[in-house]
């Protein structure tokens, strides 16, 4: 199938009073037509920032590297500046469902409003058509009473409708590409199972590419047809998601499963991977894991080999340090 | 002495409603008729449909929302607070000793603060240091407590990454010395194996600090773990409570089977097991009578349909309650 996201080689750094930051290190990812890619990784391994990217919804202190390119549909993204471009991503060919989605309402403006006014926005559509519309999604994301949620605000949903009608709000444009910063933290696990079931039909119906952001393994098996880990603003590992999963190589990728809590042993103690995250401000060079890895090679401790994807199975992809420490 | 820390005794928390100013006020009925008790030195997790009331409760038993009827106790060694009838000077002192850590660690931070000021803020607002020297004291100690590197203090927010910034805003909540912790999703946002790492600290802590813990989430794998008594809810009341190993071998209520069961999973087989709900959830302004459950109810009991048998719990085994309705109609 078609190609309809590809990221190749982007760096995202930012200007702080402290220096600069390097949140995304040189990744390359794609997304094709109908398929569901699942990023998982750390807290401030990079995940959002990359999704904003997408978007150009990154600060003004942000700075891309020159060769770094973002395709979406033939045209390279990054380079987009005047408004009329940026309006045929943001809310056009692509919608992001955000982390907070306090964040992604105004305050002041009813739930209902702002998903109409987006509507019209967007499609060529009359205001009563983009209400049934919204109060549609609003239905089938699980919300009830969808008329009077329509017309509060955001602060009197509980933290789950918030982020329903977030999930509502970004499908009922129906996106080429929908960018799904974790969608289904804030929900109890029946309704996520329910908001996935919808979000997989209309993924199918629609034929949307979607980027599917969350630190629970569970549902990025689930969900993704495809997986990429990222630690520190790298992607350590890559590839089809039940591949990776069962047979992960990377110390990063085999440390976050075996930190799964286990249902079945509840006297088991919780694994967490031993040591820090860095501060971004002092990135390790060579591997950026091997400050908590557990069983380096000499030369990935010392920081001699370089960050670079190998292909250690067909489309199963793996830092070259990680692949070969135990 | 009472055993128990916090008591709840026939809590309901209601919102107005009103689409207009010209349409009738509506009610909707957040928290319902709660009764709970919280041991000192527990682990308490309270787990649920979104939208339950959980955040609610918990706000109430903190005194950031107003209780509708009932009333809720805190027994602090030398006197109790029944925050009903709390006078305002009395409000700050408790609001020393019960806490909030945020669900998130990246808004509840002010950027423009360093970790230092930020952690020393409720010390200074409350009050309860004397001096600046005190002041640094106290941020140090709490701040090696929670794992935090001391140059990290000169630092602003953006150096850290979700996990630290998870403990930025648990020294925040501790460094007043609180006796009571209201955790809302403290973890849900971070990967799982810095939520090990987390509750791991404040496991440690509570023994450490003689610290008791109301903890929200929507992991119940997370929670199975960290929480010795576990109350599950849906729409406003609680529908199941237990000490956590019972709930999760035993269970006994229809709701916290479905839940158990579509805990996901890697492990492809265990995922088909889910128990599916399909059914209309219900309006918290319009709640169905007798079990609030039954509209989703995989396998509802005889009597469960006709909606007779009020909610509320019984106790089936030992420190096992049910909603009676589950237990009377099957
Ligand atoms: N505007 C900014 N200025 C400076 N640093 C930033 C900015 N935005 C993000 N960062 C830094 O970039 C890094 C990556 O952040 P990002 O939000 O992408 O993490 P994430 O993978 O989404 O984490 P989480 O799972 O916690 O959401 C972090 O170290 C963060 O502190
Ligand atoms: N300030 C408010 N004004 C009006 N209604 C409110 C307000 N706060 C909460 N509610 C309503 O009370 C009910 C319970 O909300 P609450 O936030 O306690 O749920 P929750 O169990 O924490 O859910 P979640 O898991 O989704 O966070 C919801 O119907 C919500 O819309
Ligand atoms: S009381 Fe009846 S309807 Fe409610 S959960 Fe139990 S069996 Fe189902
Ligand atoms: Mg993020
Ligand atoms: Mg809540």
């Amino acid at each position: 199938m078609e190609e309809l996201l590809k990221i190749n080689n982007l760096d995202v750094k930012f200007d702080t009073d402290e220096g600069r930051i390097t949140a995304v290190e040189n990744i390359s990812l794609s997304v094709k037509q109908g398929e569901v890619l699942g990023i998982v990784g750390e807290s401030g391994s990079g995940k959002s920032v990359t999704a904003k990217a997408i978007m150009q919804l990154n600060p003004g202190n942000t700075i891309y590297n020159d060769d770094a390119e973002i395709i979406i549909d033939g045209e390279n993204v990054i380079k987009f500046t005047s408004k009329e471009d940026l309006m045929k991503i943001r809310g056009g060919k692509v919608s992001m469902i955000f982390q907070e989605p306090m964040a992604s309402f105004a305050p002041a403006i009813k739930i209902g409003d702002q998903m109409v006014e987006q509507l019209l926005l967007h499609k060529n559509i009359k205001k009563d058509e983009a209400k049934t519309i919204s109060l549609d999604m609003l239905t089938r994301v699980g919300i009830t009473d969808t008329e009077k949620r329509f017309n509060q605000y955001a602060f009197e949903l509980s933290g789950g409708m918030r982020q329903r009608a977030m999930i509502a709000m970004a499908l009922s444009t129906m996106p080429k590409l929908l960018l799904a910063d974790e969608p289904t933290t804030a929900l109890d696990v029946t309704i996520q199972a329910q908001v996935l079931k919808l979000m997989k039909d209309i993924i199918k119906e629609y034929k949307m590419g979607v980027i599917f952001i969350t630190h629970d393994l569970g549902v990025i098996a689930q969900t993704a047809d495809q997986i990429a880990v990222m630690y520190l603003g790298c992607v350590v590992e890559k590839g089809p998601v039940n591949e990776i999963l069962k047979n992960p190589k990377h110390p990063y990728t085999k440390g976050l499963i075996a930190a799964l809590p286990d249902v079945n042993n509840l006297e088991a103690p919780l694994k967490p991977i031993p040591g820090n995250i860095p501060s971004p401000l002092e990135r390790p060079t060579g591997c950026v894991f091997r400050t908590r890895c557990p069983h380096p090679t000499k030369e990935g401790k010392e920081g001699k080999i370089d960050m670079k994807l190998v292909e250690v199975e067909p489309g199963h992809w793996v830092d070259q340090c990680g692949a070969k420490c135990g | 002495m009472s055993d128990n820390l916090i008591s709840v005794n026939n809590v309901c928390v209601n919102f107005d409603y009103q689409e207009n100013f010209i349409s009738k006020k509506q009610k909707i009925h957040a928290v319902q008729n709660i009764n709970i008790k919280i041991k000192k030195g527990s682990f308490f997790g309270l787990v649920g449909e979104s939208g339950s009331g959980k955040t609610t409760l918990g706000r109430a038993i903190l005194g950031a929302n107003k209780i509708s009827s009932g009333n809720v106790i805190f027994h602090d060694d030398d006197k109790d607070y029944d925050l009903t009838t709390i006078s305002k000077d009395e409000l700050k002192e408790y609001r020393k000793k019960a806490q909030l850590i945020f669900q998130d660690p990246y808004a509840a931070l002010s950027p423009r603060m360093t970790v230092r000021d930020i952690i020393a803020e409720p010390l200074e607002v409350m009050k309860i240091t004397k001096n600046k020297q005190e002041t640094d004291e106290r941020v140090r100690e709490i701040a090696s407590k929670c794992r935090l590197n001391l140059e990290h203090l000169r630092r602003f927010p953006h150096a850290f990454s979700g996990g630290q910034r998870q403990r930025i805003s648990i020294a925040r909540a501790l460094v007043s010395s609180p006796k009571f912790i209201v955790a809302d999703e403290s973890v849900a946002a971070l990967d799982v194996s810095i939520q090990a790492d987390i509750l791991n600290l404040l496991k440690n802590l509570r023994k450490e600090l003689n610290l008791t813990y109301l903890f929200i989430s929507h992991d119940l794998s997370v929670v199975a773990h960290v929480c010795d008594v576990v109350a599950v809810m849906y729409l406003g009341h609680i529908v199941e409570l237990a000490p956590s190993k019972e709930l999760f071998n035993n269970p006994k209520h229809s709701y916290t089977k479905a839940l158990l069961s579509s805990i996901p999973s890697i492990d492809p087989e265990k995922q088909s097991k889910a128990i599916e709900l399909t059914g209309e959830i219900p309006s918290a302004m319009n709640p169905p009578s007798g079990c609030v459950f039954k509209t989703r109810c995989p396998n509802p009991g005889h009597d469960c349909k006709g909606g007779d048998i009020e909610m509320g719990l019984i106790e089936v085994s030992p420190g096992h309650w049910v909603d009676q309705c589950c237990v009377i109609s099957k």
